[in-house]
């Protein structure tokens, strides 16, 4: 075999594989490889940036350090001042007499030696202390909570049900998600959004509400709100309880959560199991608190707060709070996918509808087929036979960006379609390159074979660096482009280098092909 | 066919002093736009706010989508119409983020469907926050920072065939931003240093091929910033990725018009340098037209028939190709002469 037919070989190749590629796309039954992607803006469908608010992990942590620590220090009869966390992530405790102090310090080396002392302060004998979390640790909570944070959404768009949705950690503490034809994007980012951090705490009875709301709350009592919607006016109405501060129990023990429709009222509920801890905990939680007002904590909101009739046993709750069907649903998603570990901020929220994504496509693909008949019928006209070659070598550019785009499983953007559209142009470029030096050199009396070679030989530089300064740009773009112009990104690279291959291979063994094999005298171009 | 003869003699190089003129006064008028107006227009992709895109099934007017909004109470904003005018289309510009999660499009198409008596539809919402809009737009300047700086390596070792010098180049290049960016320079300011140094590099390694291209493409680049700027049209994410490639494919034609400068410079070594570049630029005329001609076509047919979404980025290419195509032509190559002007002196 000669030289020229190896080439050809390699090249028909190279066209087979890309058919391969391309197929599935246009029916996906043929073959089983898969479709090329579609970016969002050109299917619908929403693109969220979410924010961890790690601080806030560090809080609870710190939080839960202050609640142990109080209850040590009851148990080991130490008295102290006060006991507060101050500046979100900090502990402070004032000790009083040498004895506290001392007892105080033991406790710490047993008990606490993770804390970090800020500062230590005597003045007579009253001791105030300050205390943080080291760094590394504080890193590694915050770290722990972006990850939970990313698996928990996951679980929850999992159960919602989006079919291809796109999940992933950016930088340090950003959760980027994609979910393609999703269309009720409200409820969404209800279900995304919602911290749902179950709590169980029990009614302050002892104290009065409305003292409390003018501004005179007890220690270790706090106010939150239930909130209720009037179904036919959309009034939201506010209702203010007094709560005992410490948190009884939380869903973090909970095995499941169903929806079920209360036979009494026609509503529907949320009903939840506990697993065999939360389940005593929860029987002796009841048992120690009959005729005490319970109340069920959402993210803040009081659902309810009923009386404790009797010890409940077998680990059952329910959440009622005159639901939809639908919040019932999301409510008890989020539930069994469990709370995130810390609240997440909506950064960015880019939705495109459906028609829109339509649109997109038709008008992309419009300019693409009039842009392209264009320059086809341009090289024809000003190139003749060459021209046809040229065409040629178009046409196979653009499925061999479609197979790139298959076969790397990129996604497929509206400017990723204009792209492939300014290749359409510089596709030609090359060509145009190579047949204008042709031309040049026929001009000054070469035969066609010596000037198609001449030609390609003295073109190749020339058209690898207009080629490697577009890579470049393209290169740079992929690197720190996002969404949409990844996408274009992308086909510009595969054009760049479609064109490459095309324009210097392809159509370099046809015209040796014409040439030398068919010992075609006179050149058309 | 062919449009341009082989034996076309248009006296470029002749004409420089007026094509220097016209691209001075461009540069300035660019600088100065950008100045009037404070700098680029950002879109919500850079300065964070609220875009909503909604389409009405009938002709609605302007103001009574205004007053629609108003109803909704969301703080400043501003309509403008989408796309065709048959479209119905209006796009919707608020300033504040964050305003999601609340049932804010069904809301929005409820209150313009009082406001307006027309159906409407939601057809896209783009809500950026602040913090985002800050990420990308220090995403946006370094790409373009990166692009130049890779690109200025890469022509000055493959103009002058000294990849070594290069090599250097890079080197001092990368100290240089190093140095800058410990003092925490923000990163236009970077740009212009890394394009200050970039240029006292080429002038003191004598690089003229290398000088002249890196001219041209800040020519074409800061034409097209600036006419964005004087049509008070908007960056977004597109618009930099039509800025990029502009920088990639602008020095398309300066390479094509440089390798025949040299090649001629060996063939004909007696004839002075002014007629060596006019000679050239006129024997590759005929490509840089046809190549950038073929790119404009598409670029064109985009601009016309690709929607709105895409319509900036495509003014963008147009404005980047045009310039571009002239730059190779009127700026790059006097800039040799004016290098060896220099030399003689």
């Amino acid at each position: 075999m000669t030289n020229l037919s190896w080439r050809a070989l390699g090249v028909f190749g190279v066209i087979v594989v890309a058919i391969i590629y391309v197929l599935p796309t246009i029916k996906p039954s043929f073959w089983p490889h898969k479709k090329i992607n579609l970016g969002l803006d050109l299917q619908g469908g929403m693109h969220l940036t979410l924010e961890v608010d790690t601080e806030k992990a560090v809080e609870g942590t710190i939080e839960r350090i202050n609640q142990e620590m109080r209850s040590s220090i009851k148990e080991e009869h130490i008295r102290f001042i006060s006991l507060n966390r101050v500046q979100g992530n900090q502990l402070v405790i004032k000790l009083k007499g040498q004895k506290n102090i001392d007892a105080f310090d033991k406790l710490l080396d047993k008990d606490f030696r993770n804390l970090r002392i800020l500062s230590r302060n005597t003045e007579g004998d009253v001791l105030t202390l300050h205390m943080d979390l080291p760094v590394k640790e504080t890193e590694q909570i915050e770290k722990l909570a972006t990850d939970q944070a990313l698996e928990t959404i996951r679980n929850r768009i999992d159960q919602f049900g989006v079919s291809e949705p796109d999940i992933r950690l950016q930088g340090e503490k950003q959760i980027l998600i994609q979910l393609p034809g999703i269309k009720d994007t409200k409820r969404a980012i209800a279900l995304i959004g919602k911290t749902a951090l179950l709590e169980f705490k029990l009614v302050d009875e002892t104290h009065d509400l409305d003292a409390a709301l003018k501004g005179n709350i007890p220690p270790g009592s706090e106010i939150l709100y239930g909130v209720k919607e009037d179904p036919t006016t959309h009034r939201m109405y506010k209702t203010p309880y007094l709560l005992k501060k410490r948190t009884l129990l939380t869903g973090a023990h909970l095995t499941d959560a169903r929806v079920q429709i209360d036979s009494q009222y026609n509503e529907p509920y949320v009903s939840i199991d506990f697993d065999k801890k939360g389940g005593r905990d929860f029987e002796r939680i009841t048992g120690e608190n009959v005729k005490k007002r319970l109340a069920i904590v959402l993210d803040n909101k009081v659902y309810s707060a009923p009386v404790i009739q009797e010890k409940i046993a077998g680990g059952k709750a329910r959440i009622t709070g005159h639901f939809t069907t639908e919040e019932a649903r999301d409510l008890a998603i989020a539930l069994r996918a469990g709370a995130l570990p810390a609240p997440v901020n909506i950064l960015e929220e880019r939705t495109v509808g459906p028609s829109l994504g339509t649109d997109s496509i038709r008008k992309g693909l419009m300019s693409m087929i009039v842009g392209g008949i264009l320059v086809v019928l341009f090289m024809v006209v000003y190139y003749k036979g060459s021209g046809l070659i040229a065409d040629f070598a178009l046409m196979l550019n653009i499925l061999l960006i479609a197979a790139g785009l298959a076969g790397f499983q990129a996604t497929l953007t509206l400017p990723g379609i204009a792209g492939i559209i300014l290749t359409i142009g510089m596709a030609v470029d090359t060509n145009v390159l190579i047949f204008e030096r042709i031309r040049e050199e026929m001009h000054i009396g070469k035969t066609p074979r010596a000037a198609v070679d001449a030609g390609y030989d003295r073109a190749t530089l020339t058209v690898l660096d207009a080629n490697v300064t577009t890579l470049i740009a393209a290169l740079v773009l992929f690197q720190f482009g996002t969404g949409p112009i990844k996408g274009f990104a992308v086909t510009l690279s595969l054009g760049v280098i479609a064109s490459l291959f095309t324009g210097l291979i392809l159509t370099r063994i046809i015209f040796d092909y014409y040439l030398i094999k068919r010992k075609v005298k006179s050149l058309s171009i | 066919m062919q449009f341009i003869k082989p034996d076309i003699n248009i006296d470029f190089v002749g004409k420089r002093i007026i094509a220097f003129s016209v691209s001075l006064s461009m540069i300035l008028i660019s600088i100065a736009s950008l100045v009037i107006h404070k700098g680029p227009k950002y879109g919500i992709d850079f300065a964070g706010g609220t875009l909503i895109q909604v389409k009405f099934d009938k002709p609605v007017s302007v103001n009574q989508i205004k007053s629609g909004l108003s109803v909704m109470n969301l703080g400043k904003s501003s309509v403008q119409r989408f796309g065709e005018k048959s479209d119905d289309e209006y796009l919707i510009h608020i300033d504040r983020s964050g305003v999601t999660s609340e049932g804010y499009s069904a809301k929005l198409q409820t209150a313009l469907k009082t406001s307006t008596g027309v159906n409407a539809t939601v057809r896209r919402v783009e809500i950026v926050g602040p913090k985002v809009g800050k990420d990308l737009r220090g995403k946006a300047l370094f790409a373009m920072f990166y692009a130049l700086l890779f690109i200025a390596i890469y022509i000055s070792g493959r103009f002058e065939f000294k990849w070594v010098l290069s090599g250097v180049m890079a080197g001092v290049l990368m100290g240089a931003v190093y140095l800058l960016s410990i003092f925490d320079v923000s990163v236009p300011i970077l740009i212009v240093a890394a394009l200050v140094v970039t240029l006292v590099l080429f002038w003191v390694m004598d690089l003229k091929y290398a000088m002249g291209a890196i001219v041209a493409l800040i020519h074409d680049v800061t034409i097209t910033v600036g006419l964005f700027s004087i049509f008070n049209k908007e960056f977004t994410l597109p618009v930099i990725a039509a800025l990029l490639t502009i920088i990639g494919y602008s020095l398309n034609d300066t390479i094509i018009v440089f390798d025949r400068i040299r090649e001629n410079l060996r063939k004909y070594q007696k004839n002075p340098l002014e007629i060596i570049i006019n000679r050239s630029v006129n024997e590759t005329l005929s490509r840089t037209l046809l190549t950038s001609g073929t790119t404009l076509v598409v670029v064109l047919s985009l601009f016309v028939l690709g929607g709105g979404i895409i319509h900036d980025f495509a003014f963008a290419m147009l404005v980047g190709i045009v310039v571009g195509t002239y730059s190779s032509i009127y700026v790059a190559s006097p800039i040799l002469l004016a290098w060896q002007a220099r030399g003689k002196k």
